[in-house]
Protein backbone atom coordinates (compact mmCIF):
# COMPACT_ATOMS: atom_id res chain seq x y z
CA UNK A 1 0.00 0.00 0.00
CA UNK A 2 2.39 2.26 1.18
CA UNK A 3 5.54 1.27 -0.42
CA UNK A 4 4.60 1.43 -4.11
CA UNK A 5 4.34 5.38 -3.66
CA UNK A 6 7.14 7.06 -4.54
CA UNK A 7 5.99 10.19 -4.48
CA UNK A 8 7.62 13.54 -2.36
CA UNK A 9 6.41 13.47 1.28
CA UNK A 10 2.99 15.67 1.90
CA UNK A 11 2.00 15.70 -1.95
CA UNK A 12 -0.25 12.88 -2.07
CA UNK A 13 -2.87 12.83 0.33
CA UNK A 14 -5.38 10.36 -1.23
CA UNK A 15 -4.78 7.71 0.96
CA UNK A 16 -5.50 9.55 4.59
CA UNK A 17 -8.90 11.06 4.89
CA UNK A 18 -6.86 14.80 6.00
CA UNK A 19 -9.91 15.64 7.84
CA UNK A 20 -8.95 13.92 11.13
CA UNK A 21 -5.54 13.15 10.53
CA UNK A 22 -3.53 16.36 11.80
CA UNK A 23 -0.49 15.33 10.11
CA UNK A 24 -0.76 13.38 7.38
CA UNK A 25 2.98 14.24 5.84
CA UNK A 26 4.34 13.11 9.35
CA UNK A 27 2.31 9.74 9.25
CA UNK A 28 3.42 8.79 5.94
CA UNK A 29 6.94 9.34 6.50
CA UNK A 30 6.69 7.24 9.81
CA UNK A 31 5.03 4.75 7.86
CA UNK A 32 7.35 3.90 5.22
CA UNK A 33 10.51 3.73 7.20
CA UNK A 34 8.55 1.70 9.97
CA UNK A 35 8.49 -0.78 6.31
CA UNK A 36 11.89 -0.21 6.09
CA UNK A 37 13.03 -1.15 9.36
CA UNK A 38 10.54 -4.71 9.18
CA UNK A 39 12.12 -5.15 5.68
CA UNK A 40 15.30 -4.84 6.98
CA UNK A 41 15.06 -7.10 10.18
CA UNK A 42 13.19 -10.36 7.85
CA UNK A 43 16.31 -9.45 5.20
CA UNK A 44 18.89 -10.03 7.90
CA UNK A 45 17.45 -13.13 9.94
CA UNK A 46 16.68 -14.33 6.34
CA UNK A 47 19.55 -14.69 4.84
CA UNK A 48 21.67 -15.58 8.03
CA UNK A 49 19.50 -18.09 9.22
CA UNK A 50 16.28 -19.24 6.99
CA UNK A 51 18.61 -19.55 3.54
CA UNK A 52 20.80 -22.02 4.78
CA UNK A 53 18.57 -23.84 6.70
CA UNK A 54 16.22 -24.32 3.72
CA UNK A 55 19.01 -25.45 1.70
CA UNK A 56 20.40 -27.79 3.31
CA UNK A 57 16.42 -29.26 3.88
CA UNK A 58 16.42 -29.08 0.48
CA UNK A 59 19.89 -30.68 -0.39
CA UNK A 60 18.62 -33.55 1.79
CA UNK A 61 15.14 -33.88 0.13
CA UNK A 62 16.52 -33.75 -3.41
CA UNK A 63 18.84 -37.06 -2.45
CA UNK A 64 15.91 -38.83 -1.63
CA UNK A 65 14.33 -41.10 1.26
CA UNK A 66 16.46 -43.61 0.54
CA UNK A 67 19.83 -42.33 0.97
CA UNK A 68 18.43 -40.44 4.03
CA UNK A 69 17.23 -43.25 5.94
CA UNK A 70 20.99 -45.38 4.92
CA UNK A 71 22.52 -42.16 6.52
CA UNK A 72 20.72 -42.31 9.56
CA UNK A 73 20.66 -45.99 10.15
CA UNK A 74 23.95 -47.09 9.23
CA UNK A 75 25.90 -48.40 11.88
CA UNK A 76 28.27 -45.74 12.40
CA UNK A 77 25.18 -43.39 12.70
CA UNK A 78 23.48 -45.52 15.16
CA UNK A 79 26.45 -45.80 17.38
CA UNK A 80 26.81 -42.32 17.53
CA UNK A 81 23.35 -41.53 18.39
CA UNK A 82 23.61 -44.27 21.49
CA UNK A 83 26.48 -43.01 22.05
CA UNK A 84 25.00 -39.14 22.27
CA UNK A 85 22.09 -40.32 24.23
CA UNK A 86 24.12 -41.93 26.94
CA UNK A 87 26.35 -38.79 27.46
CA UNK A 88 23.80 -35.98 27.13
CA UNK A 89 21.43 -38.21 29.05
CA UNK A 90 24.21 -38.55 31.66
CA UNK A 91 25.20 -35.04 31.48
CA UNK A 92 21.63 -33.70 31.75
CA UNK A 93 20.88 -35.95 34.76
CA UNK A 94 24.03 -34.66 36.73
CA UNK A 95 23.60 -31.03 35.72
CA UNK A 96 19.95 -31.75 37.03
CA UNK A 97 21.12 -32.87 40.53
CA UNK A 98 23.96 -30.07 40.93
CA UNK A 99 21.66 -27.35 39.80
CA UNK A 100 18.66 -27.99 41.37
CA UNK A 101 20.73 -28.36 44.89
CA UNK A 102 22.58 -25.15 43.90
CA UNK A 103 19.39 -23.16 42.57
CA UNK A 104 18.15 -24.46 46.78
CA UNK A 105 21.07 -23.28 48.53
CA UNK A 106 21.77 -19.78 47.06
CA UNK A 107 17.72 -19.42 47.20
CA UNK A 108 17.11 -20.12 50.86
CA UNK A 109 20.80 -20.09 52.80
CA UNK A 110 23.34 -17.94 53.56
CA UNK A 111 26.79 -18.58 53.76
CA UNK A 112 30.22 -17.55 52.79
CA UNK A 113 30.99 -17.24 49.40
CA UNK A 114 27.57 -17.21 48.26
CA UNK A 115 27.86 -14.27 46.32
CA UNK A 116 31.00 -16.23 44.91
CA UNK A 117 29.49 -19.74 44.14
CA UNK A 118 26.41 -17.42 42.39
CA UNK A 119 29.18 -16.11 39.84
CA UNK A 120 31.80 -18.93 39.70
CA UNK A 121 28.21 -21.10 38.51
CA UNK A 122 28.26 -18.62 35.29
CA UNK A 123 32.02 -19.24 34.65
CA UNK A 124 31.46 -22.07 32.14
CA UNK A 125 29.36 -20.01 29.62
CA UNK A 126 32.30 -17.89 29.04
CA UNK A 127 35.25 -20.90 28.62
CA UNK A 128 35.93 -21.72 25.16
CA UNK A 129 34.68 -25.42 24.39
CA UNK A 130 37.88 -26.50 23.42
CA UNK A 131 39.49 -24.96 26.53
CA UNK A 132 36.94 -26.92 28.59
CA UNK A 133 38.27 -30.06 26.63
CA UNK A 134 42.25 -29.07 27.05
CA UNK A 135 41.16 -28.46 31.02
CA UNK A 136 39.82 -32.00 31.62
CA UNK A 137 42.84 -33.40 29.69
CA UNK A 138 45.31 -31.59 31.82
CA UNK A 139 43.33 -32.76 35.18
CA UNK A 140 42.17 -36.34 34.10
CA UNK A 141 44.52 -37.28 31.37
CA UNK A 142 46.11 -40.54 32.28
CA UNK A 143 49.77 -39.52 31.23
CA UNK A 144 48.80 -35.49 31.34
CA UNK A 145 46.10 -34.74 34.13
CA UNK A 146 46.98 -33.60 37.73
CA UNK A 147 44.98 -36.72 38.77
CA UNK A 148 46.50 -39.07 36.00
CA UNK A 149 48.01 -40.99 38.06
CA UNK A 150 45.30 -41.73 40.61
CA UNK A 151 42.77 -43.19 37.77
CA UNK A 152 45.50 -44.73 36.11
CA UNK A 153 46.18 -46.94 39.38
CA UNK A 154 42.33 -47.18 39.49
CA UNK A 155 41.66 -48.37 36.49
CA UNK A 156 39.39 -45.58 35.46
CA UNK A 157 39.95 -43.90 31.92
CA UNK A 158 38.33 -40.40 31.46
CA UNK A 159 39.82 -38.94 28.66
CA UNK A 160 39.44 -40.33 25.56
CA UNK A 161 36.45 -42.37 26.99
CA UNK A 162 32.93 -42.10 27.78
CA UNK A 163 33.54 -40.45 31.08
CA UNK A 164 35.36 -37.48 29.78
CA UNK A 165 32.73 -36.77 27.16
CA UNK A 166 29.97 -36.78 30.08
CA UNK A 167 32.40 -34.70 32.10
CA UNK A 168 32.89 -32.02 29.12
CA UNK A 169 29.25 -31.75 28.19
CA UNK A 170 28.21 -31.32 31.67
CA UNK A 171 30.80 -28.58 31.91
CA UNK A 172 29.23 -26.46 29.17
CA UNK A 173 25.80 -27.06 29.96
CA UNK A 174 26.49 -26.42 34.08
CA UNK A 175 24.12 -22.98 34.51
CA UNK A 176 21.16 -24.17 32.75
CA UNK A 177 19.28 -25.49 35.17
CA UNK A 178 20.47 -23.49 38.04
CA UNK A 179 19.89 -20.32 36.12
CA UNK A 180 15.96 -20.91 35.48
CA UNK A 181 15.51 -22.54 38.83
CA UNK A 182 16.91 -20.31 41.04
CA UNK A 183 14.87 -17.05 40.13
CA UNK A 184 11.98 -18.88 40.57
CA UNK A 185 12.81 -19.87 44.20
CA UNK A 186 14.13 -16.84 45.05
CA UNK A 187 10.91 -15.19 44.32
CA UNK A 188 8.69 -17.89 46.03
CA UNK A 189 10.46 -17.36 49.28
CA UNK A 190 10.59 -19.78 52.38
CA UNK A 191 6.85 -19.36 53.82
CA UNK A 192 4.83 -22.17 52.52
CA UNK A 193 8.15 -24.75 53.44
CA UNK A 194 8.63 -23.01 57.01
CA UNK A 195 4.25 -23.78 57.12
CA UNK A 196 4.85 -27.38 55.81
CA UNK A 197 7.66 -28.17 58.31
CA UNK A 198 5.51 -26.66 61.54
CA UNK A 199 2.93 -29.50 60.47
CA UNK A 200 5.06 -32.28 60.29
CA UNK A 201 6.30 -32.79 56.73
CA UNK A 202 10.33 -33.83 56.37
CA UNK A 203 12.68 -32.60 54.07
CA UNK A 204 11.81 -35.02 51.06
CA UNK A 205 7.91 -34.40 51.80
CA UNK A 206 8.07 -30.60 51.94
CA UNK A 207 10.89 -30.67 48.45
CA UNK A 208 8.07 -33.38 46.82
CA UNK A 209 5.11 -31.67 47.69
CA UNK A 210 6.10 -27.78 47.81
CA UNK A 211 9.35 -27.50 46.12
CA UNK A 212 9.14 -29.65 43.05
CA UNK A 213 5.01 -28.10 41.65
CA UNK A 214 7.29 -24.58 42.24
CA UNK A 215 9.91 -25.12 40.22
CA UNK A 216 8.59 -27.38 37.85
CA UNK A 217 8.02 -25.19 35.00
CA UNK A 218 11.52 -23.83 35.26
CA UNK A 219 12.99 -26.90 35.97
CA UNK A 220 11.58 -28.15 32.30
CA UNK A 221 12.69 -25.30 30.95
CA UNK A 222 15.98 -25.64 32.40
CA UNK A 223 15.90 -29.40 30.95
CA UNK A 224 15.28 -28.83 27.29
CA UNK A 225 17.52 -25.90 27.00
CA UNK A 226 20.02 -28.52 28.31
CA UNK A 227 18.73 -30.94 25.96
CA UNK A 228 19.56 -28.80 22.68
CA UNK A 229 22.64 -27.80 24.36
CA UNK A 230 24.40 -30.95 25.32
CA UNK A 231 23.08 -32.66 21.81
CA UNK A 232 25.23 -29.96 19.90
CA UNK A 233 28.09 -30.26 21.60
CA UNK A 234 30.85 -30.50 19.44
CA UNK A 235 34.49 -28.68 20.52
CA UNK A 236 35.08 -29.92 23.91
CA UNK A 237 33.81 -33.26 23.51
CA UNK A 238 36.38 -33.33 20.52
CA UNK A 239 39.03 -32.80 22.10
CA UNK A 240 38.23 -35.32 25.03
CA UNK A 241 37.13 -37.87 22.86
CA UNK A 242 40.19 -38.73 20.79
CA UNK A 243 37.78 -39.35 17.80
CA UNK A 244 38.44 -42.82 17.89
CA UNK A 245 36.23 -44.63 15.20
CA UNK A 246 32.46 -45.41 16.44
CA UNK A 247 33.50 -46.05 20.25
CA UNK A 248 33.69 -42.26 21.23
CA UNK A 249 32.13 -40.57 18.61
CA UNK A 250 28.74 -38.47 18.86
CA UNK A 251 26.19 -37.56 15.87
CA UNK A 252 28.17 -33.88 16.01
CA UNK A 253 31.27 -35.52 15.58
CA UNK A 254 30.22 -37.64 12.97
CA UNK A 255 28.92 -34.97 11.17
CA UNK A 256 31.95 -33.11 10.88
CA UNK A 257 33.90 -36.11 9.78
CA UNK A 258 31.22 -36.71 6.87
CA UNK A 259 31.44 -33.11 5.93
CA UNK A 260 34.93 -33.06 6.05
CA UNK A 261 35.89 -36.33 4.17
CA UNK A 262 33.19 -35.30 1.73
CA UNK A 263 31.13 -38.52 2.92
CA UNK A 264 27.62 -38.48 2.09
CA UNK A 265 25.41 -38.57 4.77
CA UNK A 266 26.33 -35.24 6.69
CA UNK A 267 23.20 -33.34 5.74
CA UNK A 268 20.80 -36.10 6.47
CA UNK A 269 22.75 -36.24 9.91
CA UNK A 270 22.52 -32.70 10.46
CA UNK A 271 18.43 -32.59 9.40
CA UNK A 272 17.89 -35.14 12.20
CA UNK A 273 19.76 -32.47 14.96
CA UNK A 274 17.98 -29.58 13.15
CA UNK A 275 14.29 -31.54 13.73
CA UNK A 276 15.50 -32.61 17.58
CA UNK A 277 16.61 -28.41 17.86
CA UNK A 278 13.33 -26.84 15.81
CA UNK A 279 11.47 -29.48 18.81
CA UNK A 280 13.14 -28.02 21.46
CA UNK A 281 12.12 -24.29 20.85
CA UNK A 282 8.89 -25.71 19.96
CA UNK A 283 8.26 -27.08 23.54
CA UNK A 284 10.08 -24.26 25.26
CA UNK A 285 7.44 -21.73 23.54
CA UNK A 286 4.88 -23.84 25.20
CA UNK A 287 6.84 -23.82 28.60
CA UNK A 288 7.42 -20.48 28.50
CA UNK A 289 4.00 -18.90 29.38
CA UNK A 290 4.02 -21.40 32.33
CA UNK A 291 7.13 -20.59 33.44
CA UNK A 292 6.66 -16.66 33.45
CA UNK A 293 3.80 -16.86 35.44
CA UNK B 1 1.31 -1.79 30.16
CA UNK B 2 0.63 -1.93 34.54
CA UNK B 3 3.42 -4.37 35.38
CA UNK B 4 6.49 -4.95 32.98
CA UNK B 5 7.13 -8.34 32.26
CA UNK B 6 9.83 -10.39 33.70
CA UNK B 7 12.74 -10.16 31.76
CA UNK B 8 13.05 -13.07 29.31
CA UNK B 9 15.93 -15.51 29.49
CA UNK B 10 16.36 -17.09 25.82
CA UNK B 11 18.52 -20.41 25.72
CA UNK B 12 21.44 -19.87 27.01
CA UNK B 13 21.17 -16.06 27.96
CA UNK B 14 22.60 -15.29 30.87
CA UNK B 15 18.96 -14.26 32.52
CA UNK B 16 18.43 -10.03 33.24
CA UNK B 17 16.37 -11.09 36.35
CA UNK B 18 18.18 -11.64 39.38
CA UNK B 19 16.93 -12.57 42.95
CA UNK B 20 15.94 -9.80 44.85
CA UNK B 21 15.34 -11.22 48.03
CA UNK B 22 16.88 -9.73 50.80
CA UNK B 23 19.45 -11.70 52.98
CA UNK B 24 17.34 -12.12 56.32
CA UNK B 25 15.22 -14.53 55.23
CA UNK B 26 17.93 -16.90 54.28
CA UNK B 27 18.13 -19.71 56.62
CA UNK B 28 20.93 -20.74 58.43
CA UNK B 29 22.83 -24.26 57.06
CA UNK B 30 21.84 -27.27 58.82
CA UNK B 31 23.68 -30.26 58.72
CA UNK B 32 21.92 -31.75 55.71
CA UNK B 33 21.95 -28.33 53.78
CA UNK B 34 25.67 -28.13 54.62
CA UNK B 35 26.74 -31.35 53.28
CA UNK B 36 25.17 -30.20 50.59
CA UNK B 37 26.70 -27.35 50.16
CA UNK B 38 30.25 -28.94 50.29
CA UNK B 39 29.18 -31.61 47.90
CA UNK B 40 27.89 -28.81 45.07
CA UNK B 41 31.32 -26.91 45.77
CA UNK B 42 33.76 -30.29 45.62
CA UNK B 43 31.66 -30.88 42.01
CA UNK B 44 31.86 -27.61 40.67
CA UNK B 45 35.92 -27.55 41.94
CA UNK B 46 36.27 -31.06 39.91
CA UNK B 47 34.73 -30.14 37.13
CA UNK B 48 35.42 -26.80 36.85
CA UNK B 49 37.89 -24.88 38.97
CA UNK B 50 40.48 -27.60 39.36
CA UNK B 51 40.78 -28.10 35.16
CA UNK B 52 40.53 -24.53 34.50
CA UNK B 53 43.55 -24.09 37.16
CA UNK B 54 44.81 -26.60 35.28
CA UNK B 55 45.31 -24.99 31.97
CA UNK B 56 46.67 -21.61 33.53
CA UNK B 57 49.01 -23.97 35.84
CA UNK B 58 50.67 -25.58 32.55
CA UNK B 59 50.59 -22.29 30.78
CA UNK B 60 52.54 -20.45 33.59
CA UNK B 61 54.20 -23.50 34.41
CA UNK B 62 56.81 -23.66 31.52
CA UNK B 63 58.43 -19.80 32.51
CA UNK B 64 57.71 -16.66 31.19
CA UNK B 65 59.72 -16.99 28.53
CA UNK B 66 58.54 -19.69 27.04
CA UNK B 67 54.57 -18.66 27.97
CA UNK B 68 55.66 -15.49 25.94
CA UNK B 69 57.46 -17.29 23.28
CA UNK B 70 54.41 -19.61 23.05
CA UNK B 71 51.48 -16.67 22.42
CA UNK B 72 53.98 -14.30 20.40
CA UNK B 73 54.40 -16.90 17.12
CA UNK B 74 53.06 -15.50 14.22
CA UNK B 75 50.38 -17.90 13.81
CA UNK B 76 48.99 -17.61 17.44
CA UNK B 77 49.51 -13.82 17.47
CA UNK B 78 47.39 -13.58 14.10
CA UNK B 79 44.63 -16.48 15.80
CA UNK B 80 44.40 -14.14 18.55
CA UNK B 81 44.49 -11.01 16.84
CA UNK B 82 41.35 -12.08 14.24
CA UNK B 83 39.49 -13.45 17.26
CA UNK B 84 39.21 -10.26 19.06
CA UNK B 85 38.82 -8.25 15.90
CA UNK B 86 36.07 -10.15 14.73
CA UNK B 87 34.57 -10.79 18.10
CA UNK B 88 34.57 -7.10 18.89
CA UNK B 89 32.95 -6.34 14.80
CA UNK B 90 30.23 -9.13 15.12
CA UNK B 91 29.24 -7.53 18.68
CA UNK B 92 29.20 -3.64 17.08
CA UNK B 93 27.11 -5.20 14.45
CA UNK B 94 24.87 -7.37 17.08
CA UNK B 95 24.47 -3.93 19.10
CA UNK B 96 22.72 -2.89 16.09
CA UNK B 97 20.79 -5.55 13.85
CA UNK B 98 19.60 -6.82 17.20
CA UNK B 99 18.53 -3.68 18.38
CA UNK B 100 16.98 -3.27 15.66
CA UNK B 101 15.08 -6.32 14.96
CA UNK B 102 14.06 -6.45 19.09
CA UNK B 103 12.31 -2.72 18.06
CA UNK B 104 10.44 -4.25 15.19
CA UNK B 105 9.43 -7.57 17.04
CA UNK B 106 7.91 -5.30 20.42
CA UNK B 107 6.66 -2.38 18.27
CA UNK B 108 5.30 -3.61 14.95
CA UNK B 109 2.83 -6.25 13.70
CA UNK B 110 3.05 -8.02 10.43
CA UNK B 111 2.95 -11.05 9.28
CA UNK B 112 6.79 -11.65 9.09
CA UNK B 113 7.13 -11.03 12.42
CA UNK B 114 6.25 -14.70 13.52
CA UNK B 115 8.92 -15.70 11.22
CA UNK B 116 11.27 -13.78 12.69
CA UNK B 117 10.25 -15.26 16.32
CA UNK B 118 10.64 -18.96 15.13
CA UNK B 119 14.06 -18.33 13.43
CA UNK B 120 15.69 -15.85 16.46
CA UNK B 121 16.37 -18.47 19.09
CA UNK B 122 17.31 -21.43 16.23
CA UNK B 123 20.95 -20.33 16.46
CA UNK B 124 20.93 -21.35 20.12
CA UNK B 125 19.11 -24.79 19.93
CA UNK B 126 21.22 -25.65 16.66
CA UNK B 127 24.57 -27.69 17.19
CA UNK B 128 27.63 -25.36 16.09
CA UNK B 129 28.55 -28.21 13.75
CA UNK B 130 25.55 -28.11 12.23
CA UNK B 131 25.59 -24.52 12.17
CA UNK B 132 28.62 -24.24 10.17
CA UNK B 133 27.66 -27.29 7.58
CA UNK B 134 24.27 -24.92 6.85
CA UNK B 135 26.29 -21.89 6.26
CA UNK B 136 29.14 -23.61 4.56
CA UNK B 137 26.31 -24.78 2.06
CA UNK B 138 25.19 -21.52 0.82
CA UNK B 139 28.37 -19.38 1.39
CA UNK B 140 31.13 -22.15 0.71
CA UNK B 141 32.28 -23.43 -2.44
CA UNK B 142 29.73 -24.94 -3.77
CA UNK B 143 27.25 -22.21 -3.07
CA UNK B 144 23.96 -21.72 -5.00
CA UNK B 145 24.15 -18.07 -5.05
CA UNK B 146 27.67 -18.06 -6.03
CA UNK B 147 28.69 -16.40 -2.82
CA UNK B 148 32.04 -18.25 -1.76
CA UNK B 149 33.33 -17.25 1.40
CA UNK B 150 35.08 -20.23 1.92
CA UNK B 151 38.48 -19.83 3.71
CA UNK B 152 37.74 -16.52 3.97
CA UNK B 153 37.58 -13.57 6.80
CA UNK B 154 33.67 -13.21 5.75
CA UNK B 155 32.99 -16.84 6.27
CA UNK B 156 34.62 -16.85 9.52
CA UNK B 157 32.45 -13.32 10.37
CA UNK B 158 28.98 -14.75 8.75
CA UNK B 159 30.00 -17.90 11.09
CA UNK B 160 30.02 -15.79 14.28
CA UNK B 161 27.16 -13.60 13.61
CA UNK B 162 25.31 -16.04 13.18
CA UNK B 163 25.80 -18.01 16.49
CA UNK B 164 25.64 -15.07 18.38
CA UNK B 165 22.55 -13.26 16.68
CA UNK B 166 19.55 -13.70 19.94
CA UNK B 167 21.89 -12.30 22.62
CA UNK B 168 20.97 -8.73 22.09
CA UNK B 169 17.68 -9.44 20.64
CA UNK B 170 16.55 -11.36 23.52
CA UNK B 171 18.47 -8.80 26.17
CA UNK B 172 16.87 -5.70 25.05
CA UNK B 173 13.07 -6.99 23.83
CA UNK B 174 11.83 -7.51 27.53
CA UNK B 175 13.15 -3.83 28.42
CA UNK B 176 11.82 -2.38 25.43
CA UNK B 177 8.34 -4.12 26.37
CA UNK B 178 8.59 -3.35 29.87
CA UNK B 179 9.42 0.88 28.14
CA UNK B 180 6.19 3.19 28.63
CA UNK B 181 6.15 4.68 25.43
CA UNK B 182 4.40 8.16 26.89
CA UNK B 183 7.81 10.13 27.38
CA UNK B 184 8.14 9.04 23.36
CA UNK B 185 5.04 10.28 22.62
CA UNK B 186 5.53 13.77 24.49
CA UNK B 187 8.98 14.31 22.57
CA UNK B 188 6.90 13.48 19.74
CA UNK B 189 4.42 16.10 20.49
CA UNK B 190 7.27 18.33 21.45
CA UNK B 191 8.61 18.51 17.68
CA UNK B 192 11.10 15.44 18.06
CA UNK B 193 11.65 13.79 14.86
CA UNK B 194 11.66 9.78 15.44
CA UNK B 195 15.33 9.67 15.13
CA UNK B 196 15.74 12.23 17.67
CA UNK B 197 13.14 10.33 20.07
CA UNK B 198 14.82 7.00 19.52
CA UNK B 199 18.14 8.60 20.33
CA UNK B 200 17.16 10.83 23.35
CA UNK B 201 14.16 8.87 25.06
CA UNK B 202 14.39 5.33 23.93
CA UNK B 203 18.27 4.68 23.30
CA UNK B 204 19.51 5.89 26.77
CA UNK B 205 16.70 3.10 28.39
CA UNK B 206 18.12 -0.14 26.05
CA UNK B 207 21.35 1.11 26.41
CA UNK B 208 22.57 -1.26 29.32
CA UNK B 209 20.82 -4.11 27.90
CA UNK B 210 22.43 -3.36 24.45
CA UNK B 211 25.67 -3.57 26.18
CA UNK B 212 25.14 -6.55 28.54
CA UNK B 213 24.00 -8.37 25.30
CA UNK B 214 26.65 -7.46 23.12
CA UNK B 215 29.18 -8.48 25.68
CA UNK B 216 27.47 -11.51 26.18
CA UNK B 217 28.18 -12.05 22.18
CA UNK B 218 31.73 -10.99 22.81
CA UNK B 219 32.56 -13.54 25.18
CA UNK B 220 30.57 -16.50 22.99
CA UNK B 221 32.05 -15.08 19.86
CA UNK B 222 35.58 -15.48 21.54
CA UNK B 223 34.98 -18.89 22.28
CA UNK B 224 33.01 -20.10 19.08
CA UNK B 225 34.47 -23.41 17.50
CA UNK B 226 32.52 -25.79 16.17
CA UNK B 227 30.39 -23.09 13.35
CA UNK B 228 33.47 -21.93 12.68
CA UNK B 229 35.34 -25.07 11.66
CA UNK B 230 34.07 -26.25 8.33
CA UNK B 231 33.73 -22.58 6.30
CA UNK B 232 37.23 -21.31 7.84
CA UNK B 233 38.96 -24.15 6.02
CA UNK B 234 41.89 -24.25 8.55
CA UNK B 235 44.01 -21.93 6.99
CA UNK B 236 46.62 -20.00 9.10
CA UNK B 237 44.80 -16.72 7.81
CA UNK B 238 41.59 -17.56 8.88
CA UNK B 239 42.05 -19.49 11.81
CA UNK B 240 40.18 -18.74 15.24
CA UNK B 241 41.97 -19.16 18.60
CA UNK B 242 40.13 -21.79 19.64
CA UNK B 243 40.94 -23.26 16.44
CA UNK B 244 44.91 -22.80 16.74
CA UNK B 245 44.80 -24.37 20.54
CA UNK B 246 43.01 -27.15 19.04
CA UNK B 247 45.85 -27.93 16.43
CA UNK B 248 48.53 -27.63 19.71
CA UNK B 249 46.39 -30.18 21.50
CA UNK B 250 46.38 -32.82 18.37
CA UNK B 251 49.78 -31.95 18.08
CA UNK B 252 50.78 -32.43 21.90
CA UNK B 253 52.19 -29.45 21.98
CA UNK B 254 49.93 -29.02 25.48
CA UNK B 255 52.03 -26.04 27.54
CA UNK B 256 51.77 -23.96 24.08
CA UNK B 257 48.17 -24.69 23.49
CA UNK B 258 47.42 -23.88 27.45
CA UNK B 259 49.52 -20.70 27.03
CA UNK B 260 46.82 -19.31 24.55
CA UNK B 261 44.27 -20.52 26.39
CA UNK B 262 45.34 -18.90 29.38
CA UNK B 263 45.51 -15.81 27.24
CA UNK B 264 41.77 -16.28 25.59
CA UNK B 265 40.66 -17.11 29.22
CA UNK B 266 42.23 -13.46 30.76
CA UNK B 267 40.36 -11.74 27.40
CA UNK B 268 36.81 -13.93 28.70
CA UNK B 269 37.45 -13.31 32.15
CA UNK B 270 37.62 -9.36 31.85
CA UNK B 271 34.60 -9.43 29.64
CA UNK B 272 32.54 -11.51 32.59
CA UNK B 273 34.05 -8.65 34.79
CA UNK B 274 32.68 -5.83 32.73
CA UNK B 275 29.58 -7.79 31.66
CA UNK B 276 29.10 -7.84 35.90
CA UNK B 277 29.92 -4.05 36.15
CA UNK B 278 27.37 -3.28 33.17
CA UNK B 279 24.61 -5.61 35.15
CA UNK B 280 25.04 -3.52 38.58
CA UNK B 281 25.63 -0.09 36.52
CA UNK B 282 22.20 -0.69 34.92
CA UNK B 283 20.63 -2.27 38.37
CA UNK B 284 21.72 0.77 40.21
CA UNK B 285 20.44 3.14 37.58
CA UNK B 286 16.42 1.50 38.36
Amino acid sequence: MLAGAPGRPGTATAATPAADRPRPVRRRRTSRSRWALRLVALAYVGVLVALPLGLVLWRTVDQGGAAFLDAITGPEAIAAFRLTAIVAGSAIAINTVFGVGAALLLARYRFRGRRLLDLLIDVPISVSPIIVGLALILAFGWTTGWFGPALRNAGLQVIFATPGMVLATAFVSLPLVVREVLPVLAETGLDEDQAARSLGANAVQRFRRITLPTIRWALAYGVVLSVARTLGEFGAVRVVSGNIGSQTQTVTLLVDERAEQFEPGAYQLSVVLIAVAALCIVIISIIRPHEKK
Amino acid sequence: MAEPPAAGSALGTAPARRHTRPAEDRQRLGPASGTGLGLAVLWLSLLVLLPLAAVVAKGAGAGFANFWAAVTTHQALSAIRLTVLASAAVSLVNAVMGTLIAWVLVREDFAGKRVIEVLIDIPFALPTIVAGLVLNTLYGPHSPVGVNWYASRPGVLVALLFVTLPFVVRTVEPVLLSLETEAEQAAASLGAGPIRTFVRIVLPAIAPAIASGASLAFGRAMGEYGSVVLISGQLPRTEVASQYIYQQIESGYLPDAAATATVLLAISVLVLASLNGLRQWAVSRG
